[in-house]
């Protein structure tokens, strides 16, 4: 235990920029997730296109290689700058990897739980008027989230744990210093290992209970 | 009626409606095209267009030397860690259910606790911490499939815990009515059904297990990413192109491997029972972690 009590700054720095790659991208994934599912479902063939293209892209990359894209493709090369400070940068870019992956998982999500939407639900919208954006806005979504809170909740789980490979554009999270411990605290390989290992069951374990009691608060009645 | 997927969600559109969403196409296609535009002068900007970037990806001794080596190794991590998640799901699952506390309690926490633990603190604890734990360095393949091993066959143990659990307690009830043992139970009775209803959500976990194969390029193992970036890329200094074509093949594979789930999804459904209605069949098949 004493490596860990020795560098405990370093420890929770870590895991503060864990939590926080999860907090923004979890925010981020959630309204491209939503928009996108609402292209998926949209009246216009194109819109459908194009999300569904993005979707099947994005979901069968390897995470490692979305964030490399971001880190070589959309940093090096498109020239896409967040800031003059690189680690505030490459932070900015962990997220916009970490969001475009992300957010195609959200919107499976999304469009599984407008399928257990009845069908008279958006009947009886458009019987009293509603366009199509209110239709999904206000009958639609609020039901089909309700339905989705356990899913939700295990892509935001895998989200916190898919952190540690921001790492590839130069994010100094739980991994990288989990590496570094290991090289200098040799005799304490196992300690260090546990040490970041619970620190990430402390992170994932609320999360999943948190979640499982948010979808029994929001069940729908049916 | 439209035949578009939920098209329940809105009116088939009017005369004005056609036209407006003519316009909204147009416009919708405008701005892709701008995007892609922006996109290729960017990248053209670095040359990375260019034919020389492009042309040693179709050149034989390009993939002889490169990709098709980095896909065997891809596949190779991908199938040794399949093969022993499954082993590993099988026996942690069965652990799990079973009656005796002491064997039940251990098992779950296992399981629970390397879902838990992100799959890259796994392959490093293996890769860096070997030396000192067993005396001897071990190779980066061994910790990649260390890692895929633990990891997705804990996922794979809940996969097959929840098939067992989903079936009607009567299969159970009349196997042991007939005098069956334990054992027999299990594996003449309940797993050859489970294993029907598991094999979609298994199949979407070998999907997620082949991506996270990917993390092998962190620790220097010869697979796709790797060969492409560290192989290609620096021989040519096309890494977008070379990225591109790796993530074409991935796509490719994944989207095979998903299309066979979905067709098992679709052929596994129980059949009807006499005088009664259809049994429902899997949900739809989820992977069970998004990674």
């Amino acid at each position: 235990m004493n490596a860990l009590i020795l560098e405990r700054d370093t420890v929770i720095l870590a895991f503060w920029m864990t939590v926080r790659l999860t907090a923004v991208s979890t925010v981020g994934s959630l309204v491209l997730g939503t928009l996108l599912t609402a292209m998926r479902v949209s009246p216009l063939p194109i819109l459908r296109t194009v999300a569904s293209g993005y979707v099947t892209v994005a979901r069968n990359t390897p995470l490692t290689l979305v964030l490399l894209f971001t880190g070589l493709g959309v940093g090096a090369n498109l020239g896409v700058e967040f800031s003059d400070d690189i680690s505030v940068n490459n932070f900015w870019l962990a997220i916009l990897g970490l969001t475009a992956y992300t957010s195609a998982f959200v919107c499976e999500a999304l469009r599984s739980g407008i399928n257990t939407v009845p069908v008279g639900q958006a009947e009886a919208a458009r019987s009293i008027g509603l366009s199509f954006q209110q239709t999904l806005r206000l009958i639609i979504l609020p039901q089909a989230f309700r339905a989705v809170v356990v899913p939700l909740g295990s892509i935001l789980i895998a989200l916190t744990k898919n952190t540690t490979i921001a790492l590839v554009v130069g994010v100094a999270e739980a991994s990288v210093r989990m590496r570094e411990m290991i090289e200098v605290y040799g005799d304490q390989v196992i300690q260090v290992f546990f040490g970041f290992a619970v620190g990430f069951v402390i992170l994932c374990l609320p999360t999943g209970l948190f979640f499982g009691w948010l979808s029994r608060r929001l069940a729908v009645v049916r | 009626m439209s035949t578009a997927p939920f098209g329940n969600l809105y009116e088939a559109p009017g005369p004005r409606g056609v036209r407006r969403n003519r316009v909204l196409t147009v416009a919708v296609t405008v701005v892709m095209l701008a995007v892609a535009v922006l996109v290729y002068v960017r990248f053209d900007a670095n040359q990375q267009w260019s034919a020389e970037k492009w042309l040693p990806l179709l050149r034989p001794d390009v993939w002889v030397t490169f990709i098709l080596p980095g896909l065997f190794g891809t596949l190779k991590a991908a199938v040794a860690g399949i093969f022993l998640a499954t082993v590993f799901g099988f026996v942690f699952a069965a652990a799990r259910m079973s009656e005796h506390r002491w064997l039940r309690v251990p098992a779950a926490v296992v399981v629970e606790f390397f879902r838990a633990v992100p799959l890259l603190l796994l392959i490093f604890f293996a890769f860096f911490g070997s030396f000192v734990l067993i005396g001897t360095s071990i190779s980066a393949f061994t910790a990649v499939v260390f890692g895929l091993t633990l990891y997705n066959g804990s996922v794979i143990a809940e996969i097959v815990r929840a098939g067992v659990q989903s079936l009607p307690k009567g299969q159970a009830e009349a196997a042991y009515a007939m005098g069956m043992r334990k054992g027999q139970v299990m594996r003449l009775v309940l797993l050859p059904q489970a294993i029907r209803t598991m094999m979609p959500a298994i199949v979407s976990q070998c999907v997620v297990l082949l991506k996270d194969s990917a993390l092998g390029f962190i620790v220097g193992y010869d697979e796709l990413v790797d060969r492409g970036l560290n192989g290609i890329a620096a021989n040519f200094s096309n890494v977008i192109p070379a990225a591109i074509v790796i993530a074409a093949i991935f796509i490719a594979i994944n989207v095979t491997l998903d299309k066979l789930a979905h067709w098992l999804h679709d052929n596994s459904g129980r059949r009807v029972r006499p005088g009664g209605e259809a049994t429902p069949a899997t949900a739809e098949p989820q992977p069970v972690e998004a990674l």
